[in-house]
């Protein structure tokens, strides 16, 4: 049916066993770079394909199982059997994913020809970055938990491989290696609890496959007990891959590696695997009410507390990673309201202005030099006019100013919020809207306008085309991007939800969610965020340009919040204090001390030294002596007949 | 009786590695610096026999009067056998000329081993499986003494000669009690038979006989005595082919007469062989944990291994055999890797072979880091490798037939196991090598083998199901 789909995979594993092989002979960048960027452009055009030909069908035959290979077969008898089939799922959600990914992924790519120039590990960055896109595209075709599972895992891998890719560095007080080991480890619990889930779930359908799973779901009854703790279980995994409370530690860390892999890794693809996850098996959690309050509380508190976060922080990469967070609890808000079209709608534009915010971020750190404390900038407009501009459109948009991407979809997010949840999460989503339009225009302001406040021997430049030109698509998707899925109450036909609807609609079937909806109050609730973000961005351009000594006096009456703030709730520090400590403490000394030295030491020589004597046995038995070993055979043949005679 | 056309069609591919032998033999009697030759004029025998069995295997039958298979079961063992002999030969031939005793023999007496263990696996009569496994034992005792200067050599030849000797005594014993209690040595008359009414118990005494006799074949526990000593002791290519082909022949055999003819042959005898499975594990995987020398490691490994096989035979349902076969195809391509890799960094006079040899291994030498990366790694069970899938199917069938507690005995030896396998791996690449190292060039037909082989353990683990849809229907 969709036959090149194939090929979508192929040519970034393609990419990535080629350079991952030959780069290192591969003298020139230049090709190197091409490889791993076409090998994503090719990608990008065969999805293209794919959609058109999806166009062209109805709407009820546009989702088609695409089986590539058997994966595992094994009939294990009374249990049903497990059968895995390597099948992609081309769908319109999987198409939507899948363009995003190849498309943001492809740009990236070209930008990081120019943003990695020169490094000793070119060829390395490229091969991963190629497998990472393979991985993340297995995520989001696979048509069974276990295939979704193996992209899960392999994206984790790559993040982990491009967070410390530059392992010899300093990273904050420690390296970039402790900072990739943090991430793996903190995804390791969530991936925990997906394969819990997984295995629940296998155990109550007997099938791994989201459309068979689906369908049986159908007729189970709702709040189901084993139905809410699968998609617990999945969504621990997935607080874990989207960096929500209480897994969203590693990602502000993860800021260690290259900002290409930030932008694409951390901000538009992979940390928003998590809302895939839910929005692809959506029955579940139609079926789970407890389930869903449990993501949009997630959600909201992610949002907000992240948001507030993002207000004091002084590197520029870490006020965009908590603002990912805080975006990324956006999108579980709507998908734990049930509104799973608007969480994929955020997603994709979330990609967009995200992407162009963290490449700019990464403009603007190259041409500073690696500087990326923005208390030493400023002033910068004049130096880095590209980057200017593309950065104003997308704090724009994040800010949710219209006609920019981000007013639709988080305006979708807020009146869903409000229809099909409470006003308090509406209110904790539009508190948060205020928020994020005031920390990115201070983060706007401290970089770009203003005086410059860094030393003089530095001399900012502007980047090379490789990376303006990204810059520059991207900004614009960031406009436009959003015009697909204009809302009824603003003339619009949501064309984007309408596409998707098809994929949700046996969600809403058994959905218990009563939306209780009003034009007039939507019109009214777009209104109120519109003001509250202009206000916040006046805000910020208050205190960061005309008045600059009124943040200082603010940071000195609220110096216990600052401090708080700053210190990200201590979060990383009460784990330290209570997850960490306790374990490296009671591994030292009762662990250690006691039960390693006394008792795993003990039992383990115990054993070594039964092993040792029975070693001795076998050695005094095979001594070389061909007579001897003749006598165990006889022995052996002895013990065959008794056995099998009486 | 007379012959038929179908009858030489069935034995094509055995027949094609017989002739080739022989004319091997006597190129190698009458032409002088032959060896290059005979190895070249092998390896064409081979490929042309793996093409012949390839093209029987659909056209699955009997041949000579029902005594031996043709296509299907046979064609598969044949083509996997034929691909150990060629990854054997790739590899040996540098071998040979490192260690100074290349002569055209050894790959004469490799092809008549080959030869044996296609018939062996085509048996459809006890008389077969004596012959094949003759033809065989013999030409590996002299393989195994082929560097006639070295004692350990000399040593390995006669151990197992001798030994094998004693085994093949029982074996043929085994045979005639059988034959004395059933009337015939036809595997499917034994069938018709021992499904017609319950044997007399000197037919237990014989079948006990014939199954120590093929557990000593492949190297189970209690019968396993002279696998370290041997196996150390051959030349590393003999190693190779001995613990893969040799193997997965006996297998064939054992599965044709106590699954397929005896249909398991009852739960006296699934206990027994999950009783020899799990010593087999047990054993294998905590004497190698102890080993220096590698050869003598994986020795002991393969003990172990012989018992996950064993433990597919023992539940003796559809997913177990299918698994055994797997798993024997996944062995051979990891094993003869292993060895290969092994054969290569060895020097003369039996010089690096422990572990300590393998310091700093992997960055000196990326490539031969890698392959015997992913070698050791298929061999401990790691996804999405063959080893892995291997042991699933296996242990998977162990529970079916409600022996979990072999399943969970073979659960923890493969987790010891892995300690003795990746501990190659930590001094690959974790251990300083030592000062000014010499790197050593691989050869282009080692390098073509090793790869094949690799490719083989990346290919069959990932996409399983091409080995099982080829064999789903033998059973």
């Amino acid at each position: 049916m969709y036959p090149v789909i194939g090929t979508v995979l192929l040519f970034p594993l393609v990419g990535f066993v080629v350079n991952g092989l030959l780069g290192s002979r591969l003298k020139s960048e230049k090709i190197v770079g091409w490889i791993g960027s076409g090998a994503v452009g090719l990608s990008f055009l065969a999805a293209v394909v794919t959609l058109l030909q999806m166009l062209s069908v109805p709407a009820d035959l546009r989702a088609q199982t695409v089986n590539l290979f058997t994966w595992i077969t094994a009939a294990t008898g009374t249990e049903g059997s497990l059968n895995v089939s390597a099948a992609l799922l081309v769908d319109q959600l999987s198409i939507v994913m899948v363009l995003v990914v190849t498309g943001v992924g492809f740009l990236i790519h070209v930008y990081s020809i120019g943003y990695m120039h020169v490094d000793r590990g070119f060829w390395r960055f490229f091969s991963y970055m190629n497998l990472f896109i393979f991985a993340m595209l297995v995520l989001v075709l696979a048509d069974n938990f276990l295939l979704l599972f193996l992209g899960w895992e392999g994206v984790g891998l790559c993040s982990y491989l491009l967070i410390g890719f530059w392992y010899d560095r300093k990273f904050e007080k420690s390296t970039t290696s402790d900072a990739a080991k943090k991430a793996f480890i903190v995804n390791r619990i969530g991936d925990f609890g997906f394969l819990l889930g997984m295995f629940l779930v296998f155990t109550t359908f007997g099938t791994l496959k989201f459309v068979s799973v689906s369908r049986q779901a159908m007729a189970f009854a709702p709040a189901d007990p084993r139905i809410f703790w699968i998609t617990l279980l999945l969504f621990v995994g997935a607080t874990g891959k989207s960096a929500q409370i209480p897994l969203h530690v590693w990602l502000p860390d993860a800021m260690a590696g290259p900002t290409p892999v930030s932008a694409l890794i951390h901000a538009a693809t992979m940390v928003t695997a998590g809302v895939y996850m839910v929005a692809r098996t959506s029955v579940l959690y139609a079926l789970s009410p407890a389930t869903m309050t449990i993501v949009a509380i997630v959600g909201g508190a992610t949002a907000l507390l992240a948001a507030t976060i993002g207000l004091v922080q002084n590197d520029i990469k870490k006020v965009l990673a908590y603002s990912t967070i805080s975006q990324l609890g956006y999108m579980f808000v709507a998908v734990g309201v049930g509104a799973y079209a608007a969480g994929m709608f955020h997603l994709m534009t979330h990609a967009f202005f995200k992407a162009v915010l963290f490449l700019g971020a990464g403009a603007v750190i190259h041409g500073m030099h690696d500087e990326q404390d923005i208390q030493k900038m400023g002033g910068l407009k004049k130096y880095l006019p590209t980057t200017y501009w593309t950065f104003l459109v997308a704090a724009l948009a994040i800010s949710g100013i219209p006609p920019l991407s981000g007013f639709f979809s988080k305006d979708e997010i807020l009146t869903k919020a409000l229809f099909n949840g409470s006003t308090l999460l509406w209110l904790v989503g539009f508190l948060t809207a205020g928020l994020t339009a005031f920390y990115i225009f201070r983060l706007f302001c401290l970089i770009f306008e203003g005086k410059p406040r860094y030393s003089a021997e530095i001399h900012p430049h502007e980047a090379p085309p490789a990376m303006r030109i990204p810059l520059i698509i991207l900004a614009f998707l960031s406009i436009g991007g959003g015009w697909v899925g204009i809302p009824a109450a603003l003339g619009g036909g949501n064309w984007f939800g309408r596409w998707l609807e098809p994929v949700f609609q046996p969600a809403a079937s058994v959905s218990l969610l009563v939306p209780d909806e009003s034009r007039v109050i939507e019109h009214l609730l777009m209104g109120l965020t519109f003001l509250l973000a202009v206000g916040a961005i006046f805000g910020a351009y208050v205190l960061y340009i005309k008045r600059e000594e009124l943040v200082k006096s603010l940071r000195h009456r609220f110096a216990g919040p600052y401090k708080v703030l700053l210190n990200k709730y201590y979060v990383d520090e009460a784990y330290d204090a209570a997850v960490v400590t306790p374990i490296v403490k009671g591994s030292q000394k009762l662990l250690w001390k006691w039960f390693d030295v006394g008792i795993v030491d003990g039992a383990v020589n115990g054993v070594a030294r039964l092993f040792w004597l029975f070693s001795n046995v076998t050695r005094r038995v095979q001594t070389g002596v061909a007579q001897s070993y003749a006598v165990v055979f006889m022995l052996g043949i002895l013990f065959a007949i008794w056995w099998l005679v009486f | 009786m007379s012959v038929t056309g179908s009858d030489l069609l069935g034995i094509l591919a055995v027949g094609i590695v017989s002739v080739t032998a022989l004319i091997a033999m006597l190129a190698g009697v009458f032409l002088k610096n032959s060896a290059r030759l005979v190895m070249w004029l092998g390896l064409a025998g081979m490929a042309g026999a793996f093409a012949a069995a390839w093209g029987t295997y659909p056209s699955a039958g009997t041949a000579f009067g029902g005594m031996i298979l043709a296509g299907g079961y046979a064609s598969f063992f044949g083509m996997l056998i034929l691909c150990a002999g060629i990854l054997t030969f790739l590899l040996a031939s540098d071998y040979l000329r490192k260690e100074g005793v290349e002569y055209p023999e050894f790959y004469v007496m490799v092809l008549f081993a080959v030869s044996g263990m296609m018939l062996m696996s085509a048996a459809a009569d006890l008389i077969i499986v004596f012959l094949g496994l003759e033809i065989m034992s013999v030409s590996l005792y002299v393989l195994a003494g082929f560097m006639r200067r070295r004692e350990k050599s000399i040593e390995a030849s006669l151990k197992y000669f001798l030994l094998g000797a004693f085994a093949t005594g029982f074996l043929l014993y085994g045979i005639a009690l059988i034959y004395g209690t059933m009337g015939t040595t036809d595997l499917a008359g034994i069938a018709l038979r021992f499904a017609s009414a319950p044997p007399p118990s000197l037919f237990w005494v014989g079948a006990g006989l014939l199954l120590g006799g093929f557990a000593f074949k492949v190297g189970a526990v209690p019968f396993h005595m002279w696998v370290p000593d041997v196996y150390e002791g051959s030349p590393t290519p003999v190693s190779g082919i001995m613990s893969t082909g040799g193997k997965a022949a006996a297998f064939a055999a054992f599965l044709l007469v106590f699954v397929k003819s005896l249909g398991g042959g009852g739960a006296k005898v699934q206990t027994l062989l999950a009783i020899f499975a799990a010593l087999s594990m047990v054993t294998g995987a905590v004497i190698a944990i102890a080993q220096k020398n590698l050869k003598r490691m994986l020795a002991y490994s393969s003990i172990a291994h012989a018992g996950y096989m064993l433990t597919g035979l023992a539940a003796a349902n559809q997913l177990g055999e299918s698994g055994v076969l797997y798993y024997l195809v996944a062995y051979t391509f990891m094993n003869i890797g292993t060895f290969g890799v092994i054969s290569l960094i060895e020097q003369a006079e039996e010089k690096r072979l422990e572990f300590s040899d393998y310091a700093g291994l992997g960055l000196r030498q990326p490539f031969l880091g890698i392959v015997m990366s992913i070698f050791l790694f298929s061999l401990a069970g790691i996804p999405p490798l063959a080893g892995f899938f291997g042991k699933y199917y296996v242990f998977a069938a162990a529970v079916d037939a409600h022996m979990t507690w072999l399943a969970i005995v073979g659960v923890l030896a493969s987790v010891v196991s892995v300690y003795y396998y990746l501990r190659v791996v930590v001094f690959m690449y974790f251990h300083e090598g030592p000062e000014g190292a010499e790197v050593i060039s691989v050869p282009l037909l080692g390098s073509v083998a090793l790869l094949l082989s690799a490719a083989g353990v990346v290919g069959i683990g990932v996409f399983p199901s091409s080995i099982l849809s080829l064999t789903g229907w033998f059973f």
